[in-house]
């Protein structure tokens, strides 16, 4: 037992909280509707084919990944308010998740996407292509700059509009952790009058989504910053756990 | 009162939404100056050992209609059942094999079309062999949580047969929601594997 690093957390992944998550008919976001699976979910203990998952090196990133301000600029940097999103990837036992993959992408500060389907009338910004990517480090953070996005009206009811937000994409170290979910930010008020964020069942959940405003990491007079951590499915140690040879 | 756990509860999903393609795949959508290439869109390298097959089909809503705004992602064993990446304790698997791909539905016929090779048979917690399937996850506008799912192979009506995940399925008229029939598309084996988010033929979706 000396030589073992234990507990050895190598074990199934934590079952996901159904409750805690939105479901999946959430009739006030209208799509939602006829793309609901109505049958119950198949429940079943995790099998190697979920407690894997692909690997993703630094080596992939270019230098400006992580710099929405410039990674798509020609001719300036691109406008709005520059904020910087730093965080830690987390396991719902609170360690971190070194290497995982944190894609990330948003409208430009007038509310716009960079997309052939959007047909908002707020001005596309030449420098602004609204995509970036990170690896956690050691330690499972992240970060990038960018500008902070604008808010934008979308065909639900007939006067609806999303908060600011920021689209995240999380693979940790298994198919089971595998998550997509948005990024809010603290002190707006549309955050509460969204259908999409109130598919969420609780309050208590939907502020795990609000990233706070971080004054002791902006850079004076350049950049203000916002922190947002992600947890992902925590898993059970293999401690005391008989375990078929060759799993 | 007692002590608290101290747990964290995994951050709430929320929609990938109808522009998850600048996120995940920007050249596909035209944004073509901020990554080399879209990651997982790399076709399966010529080099990986085992049957090549194309493995094809759409989603459909609760109307029957389909989605062509959705995002596929699939995971699977080499030819010899090894994991690439993380979590494979039992060997190495082919290096040559990715395991992962990743696919946004074609924009106006909903189409995807993998092209990958043939997954071996993976073992069960217990010790007994899963009949070979591929592990497919699918985000869209709509989608509040990212399902998930599995293709099974129709020409392996045996090992489906004693697959540990099939025979839980109490409802035996469904399992064919999760097996692709094969058939040959100009010499090459090809599986269609429709997905039905709702509705008659809805595809068994799974908690695990
Ligand atoms: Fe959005």
């Amino acid at each position: 037992m000396r030589n073992e690093p234990a507990p050895n957390h190598n074990g199934a992944f934590y079952q996901r909280d159904r409750s805690w998550h939105p479901p999946a008919f959430t009739p006030d976001y209208k799509t939602s509707v006829l793309r609901s699976p109505k049958h119950a979910l198949l429940s079943l203990t995790n099998t190697l084919s979920e407690m894997t998952g692909p690997v993703f090196g630094h080596s992939m990133l270019g230098p400006l990944d992580n710099d929405l301000i410039r990674n798509f600029a020609t001719t300036g940097d691109a406008i709005g308010p520059r904020i910087i999103v730093h965080g830690q990837v987390l396991d719902e036992d609170g360690r971190p998740v070194p290497g995982a993959l944190v894609e990330y992408w948003q409208a430009n500060a007038g509310g716009r996407y960079r997309h052939k389907k959007e047909s908002y009338l707020a001005a596309i910004d030449p420098n602004f292509g609204g995509c970036g990517r990170s690896i956690t480090d050691e330690e499972g953070r992240y970060w990038f700059r960018t500008i902070k996005p604008g808010a934008y009206p979308w065909p639900n009811g007939v006067n609806d509009w999303r908060p600011a937000h920021i689209h995240f994409s999380i693979f940790g170290h298994a198919f089971a952790q595998r998550l997509i979910t948005q990024m809010y930010f603290e002190g707006d008020p549309m955050i509460w009058q969204c259908p999409i964020v109130m598919g969420i069942p609780s309050k208590e959940a939907v502020e795990t989504l609000v990233a706070a405003l971080d004054r002791a990491a902006t850079i004076p007079m350049d950049t203000l910053a916002y922190k947002f951590d992600i947890i992902l499915r925590g898993r059970r140690s293999t401690m005391f756990e008989n375990r078929m040879e060759g799993n | 009162m007692v002590q608290s756990l101290n747990r964290l509860q995994e951050s709430p999903s929320q929609t990938a939404g109808p522009y998850v393609h600048i996120g995940t795949t920007p050249n596909f959508i035209g944004i073509n100056s901020v990554y080399p290439e879209d990651l997982g869109l790399r076709p399966c390298p010529a080099e990986a050992k085992g049957e090549r097959i194309i493995v094809t089909g759409q989603i459909f809503d609760g109307s029957g209609s389909v989605l062509r705004d959705a995002l596929i992602e699939i995971w699977q064993a080499d030819a010899d059942g090894l994991y690439p990446g993380r979590g494979e304790h039992r060997g190495a698997a082919d290096p040559n094999f990715p395991g992962w791909f990743r696919q946004p539905v074609d924009g106006s016929t909903g189409v995807y079309r993998f092209e990958t090779i043939k997954p071996g048979q993976v073992p069960y917690p217990d010790g007994r062999k899963m009949a070979p399937h591929i592990t497919f996850w699918i985000v869209a506008r709509g989608i509040n949580v990212g399902l998930h799912t599995r293709m099974y192979f129709g020409d392996e009506p045996a090992a489906n047969e004693a697959d540990p995940l099939l025979g839980r399925v109490e409802l035996k008229v469904r399992v064919p929601t999760l097996i692709a029939e094969r058939r040959e598309d100009n010499g090459v084996p090809c599986y269609k594997f429709d997905i039905h988010l709702q509705g008659d033929k809805e595809t068994i979706f799974l908690d695990i």
